[in-house]
């Protein structure tokens, strides 16, 4: 039988606010273990948490980014559970008044459009980081991460295979990016994800019973804990079996989801209304205020690039995918550079030295005024393709203005036609047999006497001349 | 003269026009709490060096002609869930047994600016909650006027260092009652203000949304002239309300001919003790005799308060307590198998039985399939008793009413029972539920020489007219000094 996979997910995403939720501390990755703390964020009696309005703002622009609607009437309640990196045993959270709900989020799946509904956007405090010392056999909590505020984003269940669930998280990705909702720095954890997943008999209407997996803290992870679920239950079903729904955790070195809870063993989490915190009322005003500062979003960006720029469909979305890629894409451009070839040089050796570096397109060590120059010297034919693709890597290397780096590596191409013609005739000499393959029709021997003469300049030719010379001498024979 | 038995606006005076030092006034304090401290118990902590600096501050600016609070040297306690920094702080509870906390409360805070010195931290029932200070993990405060009596709760040594000449004034809290309460137990002035017009900022919280803090003092001027220092919005307390303060003690004119009193009938039937209702009906005779009118009235919903706050305060009591489980400060178990087990080990430990029963109330009450049927239907009470005051306040300026239905009963004498003891709160509640104002001073005394408390109650933000209404009824009540 062939089975229909229904995913849902939950995207927790930390937002780019200079302080914390409820306090004053900085809302910063890193530094030494319980230093941006304060009694508010640790908890200590008799503290209170202020909420910090601009985690509101975010959220509204994350809501208006999703096309949601804006609650006008939201509140905050404490969600109850025992853990040593809650201080409060309480998170603050939203349970049934979410600063946004009901929106959406269209995807390009196979060429064509996909929209995956939005449920609903809270806003939330982040908890502390457990530290387990196996030296000593202790464990140690470092609350600088408590407070940090985060959005937790529901989707819909409309999502129908992992490959889905791996655009939407891009896509998603994105727009946080690029409304600066968030830094989405995934290696700090700045985005992580709960993945829902049932499977039904295909053509069935109803839902299946879902599994929820915690601890998914990649995109790649979330990919792989979907594929695996999906086996899981048809495993268990095709053997007769039927779904418990439960909660699993990821454990993404072994490739496996274990075991958290049953549902009979689900957290009470005995939610009431925040007395501490007054209701959030947000304005018409200040709805407007926000989506007048939403900046231009990634499907509108890749929309004017195909109509501004020519570029096809697919390129327009992978330079777009990365608000920093496409902010560099566009700085090449305002620098004269042709869209056609920047996009291709982005897409291309960039990015693949980006990716066996593992870096991010914000590492790359050169601005786009110096990427515009090497394209340019190109196109001028100071220097070959292939010489270019040596200065770049010597850009990433030790970064400088090209002009500098192809006169440093020697890579100044010969475009000098009295030189040229020396180096043809030299190697025509050298090669008899090719002149007769030539005259016999077989053209692969202009190729090979080439290659030669690049091999001779050790690369420096200029190859659009030397083939029009070359052609030249052949003819003229 | 006896600084001690002084009030708050006559140490001021004094100090100010330099016949007295607060050193002098200090010490006068600190020796008087150590004649009857052992008698009384008010105290968890005394804080006699901490106290002779401040003051030697105090008097060090003074002298040098530099500019002074308006509590300048005058000594004071506070209820021990005020959080002082890096001084005690245990909610007399075994829970906080060492607990010192990095920062002050801000009225803890505003009082030093107004340079009130500091003498000690008033004992309490266990993170507030009961009637009678007998929850104290520590001690049990006695009653001043009777030492086999208790001193009312929570705020119960608040009350009683301030009737037992210990301090000039001191601070209380009030979630149901626990400032009024054992105001009129122990004979002294106790204001519970309306929700938001003092910072909770630092206040261990028991029920947020019902947690007041106010001022217990000698007389109903120092009752303003507390407020008015400890009064406001504040930053760090979203539930504090931005708005115009008065000045209070300006508004004690002594002329209330312009106040409506509303006398809720509901507040004066069964379970009422009779000297209790004469001598507060006697107290609205003495205001209409000076010019006030005064109706009995209703306030038919009032009955539901008392059971919607106890599942409310409970509710909120259960979550607000729940931080204190040996992880971070405060006590842990010294045994326990894993984690879970230091949670069981540390709360079963540290917290005592009235607690306890606070916490599973509350988390019942907040359980999912029990939500409906117990809290939100609590929080429409609220809603409910909150319209019937309103309603009574489109006629009346104020109500007035008894404080508690007895006099201060017996040490042990409810502890077994704690629904007779959770009766103790029936007319203070409904107060904290609609976030009003309201003001207890003592009224007269029962045939065994207890202190009767009057009550009046006030509209949201009208302290200004209950203290006026008080001040004018407390010239016709002769005061009588506890016999220690």
């Amino acid at each position: 039988m062939n089975y229909e996979t229904v995913i849902g997910l939950e995207i927790h995403a930390e937002l780019a606010t200079k302080t914390k939720i409820y306090c004053g501390c900085k809302n910063e990755f890193g530094g030494e273990p319980n230093t941006h703390t304060c009694p508010v964020c640790t908890g200590m009696p008799g503290s209170l948490p202020v909420l910090n309005k601009k985690v509101v703002d975010y959220a509204i622009c994350a809501g208006l980014a999703m096309n949601c609607e804006i609650t006008r009437y939201g509140k905050q309640d404490r969600k109850n559970y025992f853990y040593p990196d809650l201080p409060k045993a309480y998170q603050i959270s939203q349970f049934d008044l979410p600063v946004c709900h009901d929106g959406y989020v269209d995807i390009e799946v196979d060429g064509k459009t996909k929209r995956i509904g939005i449920t609903r956007i809270h806003i939330e405090e982040d908890a502390g980081k457990l530290i387990h010392d196996d030296y000593s056999g202790t464990s140690l909590v470092d609350y600088n991460r408590c407070g940090v505020p985060l959005i937790e984003i529901v989707t819909e269940p409309d999502i129908r295979s992992s490959e889905e669930a791996k655009i939407f998280l891009d896509t998603l990705k994105s727009i946080l990016e690029y409304t600066e909702v968030s830094d989405c720095k995934m290696q700090e954890g700045s985005l992580r994800c709960d993945v829902n997943v049932s499977i039904r008999p295909e053509g069935e209407t109803e839902f299946g019973t879902r599994c929820e997996m915690k601890n998914v803290n990649s995109f790649s992870a979330a990919v792989r804990s979907m594929d695996y679920e999906v086996k899981r239950q048809i495993e268990i079903v095709e053997a007769g079996g039927e779904i418990v729904q439960e909660t699993r955790r990821w454990d993404d070195t072994k490739g496996v989801s274990v075991l958290m809870r049953t549902k009979e063993d689900a957290h009470d989490y005995r939610y009431f209304p925040e007395p501490d915190l007054l209701p959030i009322i947000i304005s018409d005003e200040w709805i407007e205020a926000v989506r007048s500062r939403l900046p231009e979003l990634p499907a509108e960006r890749r929309a004017r690039y195909i109509n501004e720029y020519g570029l096809t469909e697919y390129d327009a979305s992978v330079i777009t995918t990365s608000k920093k890629t496409s902010d560099y894409f566009e700085e090449c451009v305002k620098s004269g550079c042709d869209p056609k070839s920047a996009s291709n040089w982005l897409m291309g050796d960039i990015t693949r030295y980006l990716n066996e570096k593992e870096l991010e397109p914000s590492d790359i060590p050169f601005t786009a005024k110096q990427l515009a120059s090497l394209l340019s010297l190109i196109q001028k034919g100071t220097i070959s393709n292939s010489a270019a693709k040596k200065v770049l890597v010597k850009m990433f290397e030790e970064p400088d203005d090209p002009e500098k780096l192809v006169e440093k590596l020697g890579l100044v191409q010969v475009s000098d036609e009295g030189a040229l013609k020396q180096m043809v005739d030299d190697v025509l000499a050298a090669n008899p047999q090719s002149i007769v393959d030539y005259k016999a029709g077989r053209d692969r021997a202009i190729g090979f006497l080439v290659g030669q003469i690049m091999k001779a300049s050790k690369g420096k030719a200029n190859p659009q001349m030397i083939n029009k010379l070359l052609k030249e001498a052949l003819d003229n024979m | 003269m006896k600084f001690y038995e002084l009030t708050a606006h006559e140490v001021r005076d004094l100090i100010k026009n330099k016949e007295a030092s607060s050193v002098e006034v200090t010490k006068s304090v600190l020796e008087r709490i150590d004649a009857v401290e052992d008698k009384i118990e008010s105290y968890v902590t005394v804080l006699k060096d901490e106290a002779i600096a401040q003051a030697e501050k105090v008097d060090k600016k003074i002298a040098s002609g530099e500019e002074t609070g308006a509590l300048a040297g005058v000594p004071m306690a506070l209820k021990d869930n005020m959080c002082t920094k890096n001084i005690l702080t245990t909610c007399s509870s075994k829970m906080l047994y060492n607990f010192k906390p990095p920062y002050n409360a801000t009225v803890a805070e505003k009082l030093q600016k107004s340079d009130a010195v500091l003498v000690g931290k008033a004992n309490m029932d266990e993170f507030a909650m009961g009637s009678s200070t007998e929850n104290s993990y520590f001690k049990k405060t006695k009653n001043p006027y009777d030492l086999t009596k208790v001193p009312g709760g929570s705020s119960g040594g608040s009350a009683a260092c301030v009737a037992a000449d210990e301090a000039i004034f001191s601070l209380g809290s009030d979630t149901g009652g626990s400032i009024r309460q054992p105001a009129a137990f122990c004979g002294c002035v106790g204001l519970k203000p309306t929700y938001g017009a003092v910072s909770r900022f630092g206040l261990i919280a028991f029920a947020s949304s019902l947690d007041q803090i106010g001022p217990m003092t000698k007389d109903v001027e120092d009752c303003a002239l507390i407020l008015n220092e400890i009064v406001g919005h504040d930053k760090n307390d979203s539930t504090s309300v931005k708005r115009e303060y008065p000045d209070f003690t300006k508004a004690l004119t002594g002329d209330v001919s312009d106040i409506k009193i509303g006398v809720p009938d509901e507040y004066f039937g069964e379970g009422i003790n009779c000297e209790v209702k004469d001598a507060v009906l006697g107290a609205v005779k003495n205001l209409e005799n000076s010019g006030a009118k005064a109706d009995s009235c209703a306030l038919p919903l009032n009955e539901y308060a008392l059971p919607a706050y106890y599942m409310i305060s409970s509710a909120e009591a259960s979550s607000n307590l729940a931080r204190f489980d040996g992880v971070k400060y405060g006590f842990r178990a010294e045994k326990f198998e894993n984690l879970i087990d230091l949670y069981a080990q540390t709360r079963s430990e540290g917290f005592g039985d009235e607690v306890k029963r606070r916490i599973m109330i509350g988390t019942y009450a907040l359980s999912s399939g029990y939500y409906d049927a117990y809290y939100k239907k609590a929080q429409q009470v609220r809603t409910l008793v909150m319209q019937d005051f309103e309603k009574a306040f489109e006629k009346y300026d104020c109500l007035i009413t008894p404080t508690a239905p007895m006099t201060a009963f017996g040490i042990g004498e409810k502890t077994s029972d704690p629904l007779q003891m959770y009766l103790a709160d029936i007319c203070t509640v409904s107060v904290n539920i609609a976030g009003l104002p309201a003001i207890v001073i003592p009224c007269g005394y029962d045939k065994c020489g207890m202190p009767i408390g009057v009550q009046i109650i006030g509209k949201p933000f009208g302290e200004a007219d209950i203290l006026r209404t008080a001040h004018l009824l407390e010239k016709t009540i002769t005061k009588i000094r506890p016999n220690l």
